[in-house]
């Protein structure tokens, strides 16, 4: 049992949407805050005065990034919880380490694998999206900025859970 | 030719441009003056699409650059170089980088010609050797040398400078000055620079408008300006405390 339970809970929620969060706190509050400091500086519109489009050079390498890399966090994620569920199930409590690794095979199927993949790769336009949104809408100063920061990291991680469930009963 | 008809600008309640007409000649330096506050900024801003007019007209060299697609707006901002009031650099590149990005961006130089066009921009503005500083390491007067590089360097046709001496000292607004005087009898671009410096600038500039309440008072010859009979102009060119322009 715990094999199933640690591989499709991992692979199916737990992954895409911890990973998520993770780089919510981390990546999408940064790229609020580097967007509105540029915006509140003038240096967008001085993109803009270069005849430069500050969407594709301030914002879509930050959409490409975030849908590349978190799959693969959420990949790197769903190993390692993996390990830690065989560490502390069959190194700890004596679980049998074959059938733990032989009921995740039987029990996870491709459609779980991909589930997780469309998730986290869904989750990463999110957080570009409202991060990038935010950063480009900030209001005054550096309140402004730090609102605008705090909103995104907010509204981002909320957007998250609940296009998680949407996905979750449409995928599943 | 830049010509603006009419135009209207306001923020919230605030009137800031209020029927504004100004023709900006070809090849000539056109100087703005005006009190603070006035929307000399605001106008400048109008003239390369950054703000767009409530009313009225923005053309430049014929074309409207009001409601344009991003696109057509580019292709028309690739005659444009900005120097900003506050200069606006990019804050987390070298001094280097932030006057090579427009060469990187928009020519096919070699890294070698770049490096070389560079240094003699920085060097015609009088820096030298601060190339790997980051603007916040840099003194007020001296970022805005580096911005007023930047805005040169790929050789515009027409360059807006958004009061490129102020804050600086004597001796380099005069080489400023001296700088843009020269660059302008070598290439022949247009210029129009928001300044308060009188009476430097009627040395400068071979055009000047005054923006006074939303609207342009008067734009003549230096020597028209200078000899106005307008009570505005009159205070504003002498200093004095009495007059229509009253400071609260
Ligand atoms: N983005 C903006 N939002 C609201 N008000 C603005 C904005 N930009 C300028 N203003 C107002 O317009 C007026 C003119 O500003 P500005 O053009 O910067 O003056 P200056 O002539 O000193 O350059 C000021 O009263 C300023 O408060
Ligand atoms: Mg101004």
């Amino acid at each position: 049992m715990l094999g199933t339970a640690v591989a499709l809970s991992l692979i199916r929620e737990l992954g895409p949407v911890l990973t998520a969060l993770m780089v919510t706190g981390r990546a999408g509050s940064a790229i609020t805050a580097e967007i509105g400091i540029m915006r509140i500086t003038e240096q967008i519109d001085a993109l803009e005065t270069m005849a430069l489009d500050p969407f594709k050079y301030l914002v879509s390498p930050k959409f490409i990034a975030a849908m590349i890399s978190l799959p693969l966090l959420c990949a790197i994620f769903d190993v390692i919880g993996i390990y830690g569920g065989w560490l502390v199930g069959v190194k700890l409590l004596g679980v049998n380490p074959g059938a733990y690794f032989y009921e995740m095979e039987n029990s996870v199927v491709w459609r779980d694998v991909y589930s997780g993949f469309v998730k986290s790769f869904s989750f990463g336009l999110i957080i570009a999206w409202i991060g990038c949104y935010k950063g480009y809408y900030a209001g005054h100063g550096a309140e402004g900025v730090s609102k605008a920061t705090t909103e995104s990291v907010v509204l981002t991680s909320v957007i998250i859970l609940v296009w998680d469930y949407f996905l979750t009963s449409v995928l599943l | 030719m830049i010509t603006m008809r009419n135009v209207h600008k306001s923020f919230g309640a605030q009137k800031v441009l209020d029927g504004l007409d100004l023709d900006i000649p070809d090849g000539k330096i056109t100087a703005i003056i005006g009190p603070s506050g006035e929307g000399k900024s605001v106008l400048l801003k109008h003239l390369i699409g950054l703000l767009q007019p409530d009313s009225g007209s923005v053309e430049v060299d014929g074309e409207s650059i009001i409601d344009l697609r991003r696109t057509e707006l580019n292709r028309i901002r690739e005659k444009f170089g900005m120097l900003f009031q506050n200069v606006a650099l990019f804050d987390s590149m070298t001094v280097f980088e932030n006057v090579a990005f427009p060469l990187e961006e928009k020519t096919s130089l070699s890294k070698e010609e770049i490096r070389g066009k560079v240094l003699s921009a920085l060097e015609d503005v009088g820096l030298k050797n601060i190339e790997q500083k980051f603007p916040d390491e840099l003194s007020g007067g001296m970022k805005k040398r580096v911005g007023l590089a930047r805005a040169v360097v790929l050789n515009p046709k027409i360059i807006l400078f958004d009061e490129p001496t102020t804050g600086l000292d004597p001796i380099i607004k005069r080489a400023i000055h001296q700088l843009i005087k020269d660059t302008h009898a070598k290439f022949g671009f247009t210029a129009v620079i928001v300044t308060h410096e009188i009476p430097d600038i009627f040395d400068v500039a071979q055009n000047v408008a005054m923006l006074f309440r939303g609207k342009i008072l008067q734009h003549g010859t230096p020597d028209d300006i200078i000899n106005s009979t307008d009570p505005a102009i009159r205070q504003f060119i002498s200093g004095s405390l009495d007059g229509p322009i009253q400071m609260v």
